[in-house]
């Protein structure tokens, strides 16, 4: 086995353009992940405002809006094409350019080799192409927005056969092309990433990182990327087949009979739309595991550092995990009780996905167990993990409704299933993202971001959430459908308009909020409090044993030998509350 | 967990106690082999999206009427030929004998290049009976659509294995090889076989 990289003296140094830009080297990678994903984030939250906008005031004139612009203004109101566009551009952003990148393409990049003891990723060519095919990717879905007819209307799941007729709507032409082009980008470069993450994590942990005393963090990305390995070949078979559909006049998705626009589609026949479905969600569900998977492994170690004890039964933590990720795989179904699937196999995949419970129930009391009768301290990176805990545990329990077949009859494509994935798969794992950046960012940048800020962050954005996400469960039983554009149309929803309103006037508070954080963070970069301390938080793991920010090859001379695991916090008879995965086991027996 | 001595020492022992691969192989090798099936799945996609279609079709052609059945067996052959020179091009490297090496990787090139060109004229024989993307003479249109795709997808690979043949021979003619690199380049060679030998099955047999 060779060694990717030689000891940190043996480089020269850099020039600018090498040791930022055009760099191998899994620090910089991370960061450039983490900073593209949050540009993607703030293109998607907009998105989301003018869609909260459109839902509370849906025939308000505004005259500003037509002038900033005026194509999906026409008349001063929103065009019901432009809020579908909206939809679609806003799910795709969040679900793979922010959740999916940012997770395992920046928390992972960085945090892998320093986790696990190696000098970089196995690979780190492959690495630095797999962040420029991303970027690559980006700029693709991206241009959707401005191209001709504009971005593509069926939303995040892009449903057969609207999708592969550009002459479904005005998106569905270059948009949509532009939309499959990015995806198949993105599963490129999550290829990439994930060969490295996965490599690194088995065969490059340093001497005494046995599995078991991975820490959680390292874990989850495992699992993430092995998912990410299986789940994204089929959604890239899928697209080169819906380009096939959309540009070679191939049929595999389209039946024969269709009548778009008032015109009979003559030249298909044979395909089947539900194919799609089957293919998309056999990705489509393990993604949702590839999101939450990290945040759970993350808000882990943070809560066990800052409730000063071990995470309660790390064993089950990991083979928790790895059943949530076995059972990922088959419960695609429970998307499509509605497609005219046999009831019975539907029963079969309400089986499946009702057992996925028990998996997230064993992690959540876990992490009850780990915060009960902690003296925890209440530093922003600890409330945004708690906070986790709480979100996912609101928006699961509403899975559970989703994932049975009769209640799901019901409540299918409601805002009830908008309030359950936004917790539980966006919002969840966003406050461990931002946890995981509080606390890791002494670490990355070497200087410390402003906690008071993060601590009005934290609250608004806690109190925010709940405010545009809990009142969705009762718009979706009242009847209010995924992606209608004017709530105000039907009778029957007249009343619930007030909750609208209620919600966007929330959203917009909640969006403000993340400006905060947006200029804590640029303005901490530069201007943060300088961190002197290697080890600020006083955690275990090897990350905080190098200097902040690591310098190249991270370790010094010599790769640490690990001797413990990684929560050996509060240990009877020790002088210090901690004890750092690199001190030498005593001879003394605890 | 205790971190006692005794601990230690076990776990430095194991195979998984870090320090080494857990595989007793370079990360490369084990990386191929992830890549392999990670690749796997994107065919297993593009095969059961064939299944689909032709399961919920009311016909299917009757494949021995219209391929010629003498062609696929042999390019077959000659496919799974080259993967049995492979193996021994990869013993020679082992061997440390580079020339013995650039010889039977040539061979594999060759046989490569053979079912290339075999499926280059099958195609075009296809095309000029007047098979499309979007209709074909003998029935369902999904029928000339999955083997378009799917035996192009595949035959994609196979140039890229060539390609990467001939890179890792020239570099062994140079001098500039190692085993492992030889080992690789095989391992996807023959992973490309092993998807033809089910494309083989799926689409012509059955």
């Amino acid at each position: 086995m060779h060694e990717p990289h030689t000891a940190e003296h043996a480089h020269p140094q850099l020039g600018f353009w090498r040791k930022y830009v055009f760099s191998t080297d899994h620090k910089i990678i991370g960061i450039q992940y983490m900073i593209t994903a949050m540009a993607m984030a703030v293109v998607g939250g907009t998105l989301s405002m003018l869609m909260r906008y459109q839902l509370a005031w849906p025939s308000l004139l505004s005259p500003t809006m037509a002038k900033i612009m005026p194509d999906a203004f026409a008349g001063g109101v929103m065009k019901p094409e432009f809020y579908v566009s909206l939809v679609t551009m806003h799910g795709t952003i969040m679900v793979f350019f922010l959740f999916t990148a940012v997770l395992t393409g920046g928390f992972g990049n960085f945090l892998i080799p320093l986790q696990v003891g190696a000098r970089d990723m196995a690979f780190p060519f492959l690495n630095a192409l797999s962040y420029w095919v991303f970027l690559l990717s980006c700029i693709v879905i991206f241009s959707a927005l401005f191209v001709e007819g504009g971005a593509p209307l069926g939303g995040w799941t892009a449903y057969a056969p609207l999708n592969a007729i550009p002459a479904a709507g005005p998106g569905q032409g270059t948009g949509m092309t532009l939309w499959i082009t990015a995806i198949a980008l993105f599963s490129v470069s999550g290829l990439m990433g994930g060969l490295n993450y996965i490599t690194t994590i088995l065969t490059l942990r340093t001497k005494g990182m046995s599995m078991m005393r991975l820490p959680l963090t390292q874990w989850s990305l495992l699992v993430t990327s092995i998912l990410g390995l299986l789940a994204f070949p089929v959604l890239l078979a899928a697209g080169i087949l819906l380009l096939f559909d959309r540009v070679g006049g191939t049929s595999f998705f389209v039946p024969a009979g269709i009548i778009m626009n008032q015109v009979p589609l003559m030249d298909h026949s044979g395909g089947h739309p539900l194919l799609w479905q089957h293919l998309f969600w056999f990705f489509g569900h393990p993604e949702v595991y590839i999101v939450i998977l990290p945040a759970m492994g993350m808000a882990s170690d943070i809560l066990s550092t800052f409730c000063r004890k071990p995470i309660f039964s790390y064993r089950m933590m990991v083979y928790s995990m790895v059943a949530i990720a076995a059972l990922s795989f088959i419960v695609w179904g429970h998307h499509m009780f509605v497609s005219g699937m046999n009831p019975f196999l539907g029963s079969v995949f309400t089986l499946t996905t009702l057992l996925i419970a028990v998996p997230s129930a064993i992690k959540t009391f876990n992490w009850i167990g780990t915060v009960w009768g902690a003296r925890i301290r209440f530093t922003v990176p600890a409330l945004f993990a708690i906070a986790f805990v709480s979100l996912f545990v609101s928006g699961g329990i509403s899975g559970i409704f989703l994932g049975t077949s009769a209640a799901d009859i019901q409540l299918q494509d409601t805002y009830f299933v908008v309030a359950h994935f936004h917790l539980v798969m966006a919002i969840a794992p966003l406050f461990a993202a931002f946890g995981g950046v509080y606390y890791w960012f002494p670490k990355i940048f070497g200087r410390s971001m402003n906690m008071t800020l993060g601590k009005i962050h934290f609250w608004v954005s806690f109190i925010g959430v709940y405010s545009v996400f809990f009142p969705m469960h009762i718009l979706g039983i009242g009847g209010q459908m995924r992606r209608i554009y004017d709530p105000t149309q039907y009778d029957f929803l007249k009343p619930q308009q007030p909750l609208n309103e209620f919600i966007t006037v929330a959203a917009f508070i909640l969006g403000a909020a993340q400006l905060i954080f947006l200029f804590n963070f640029y303005w901490s970069i530069f201007l943060g409090k300088r961190m002197t301390e290697r080890n600020p938080w006083h955690a275990t793991t090897l990350e905080w044993t190098v200097p902040s920010p690591p310098g190249h090859g991270n370790f010094g001379d010599e790769l640490p030998t690990v001797h413990r695991w990684p929560f050996d916090y509060s240990v009877p008879g020790e002088k210090e509350d901690f004890i750092p995965q690199t001190v030498p086991a005593t001879v003394v027996a605890h | 967990m205790d971190a006692t001595l005794a601990e230690q020492q076990r776990v430095l022992a194991s195979d998984w106690g870090g320090g080494k691969s857990p595989f007793g192989t370079s990360w490369s090798k084990f990386m191929m082999w992830i890549f392999i099936i990670s690749d796997a799945l994107t065919f297993a996609g593009f095969l059961i999206a064939y299944g689909f279609v032709r399961g919920i079709s009311q016909k299917w052609p009757k494949q021995t009427e219209v391929f010629n059945m003498v062609l696929i067996t042999f390019m077959t052959f000659a496919l799974i030929s080259s993967s049995a020179v492979m193996a021994m091009a990869v013993g020679a490297a082992r061997a440390r004998q580079p020339k013995l090496a650039v010889r039977f990787l040539a061979l594999t090139i060759a046989g490569g290049l053979i079912f290339l060109g075999c499926q280059a004229y099958e195609w075009s024989h296809f095309i000029r009976e007047g098979a499309r993307l979007t209709h074909n003479p003998w029935g369902v249109p999904q029928f000339a659509a999955a083997f378009f795709v799917i035996t192009g997808f595949h035959g994609f690979h196979v140039f890229s294995g060539v390609t990467i043949l001939a890179i890792v021979a020239l570099r062994a003619a140079m001098g500039k090889y190692s085993a492992d690199g030889v080992e690789n380049a095989g391992l996807y060679w023959h992973f490309v076989d092993v998807v033809w030998v089910f494309v083989f099955a799926f689409f012509y047999l059955l």
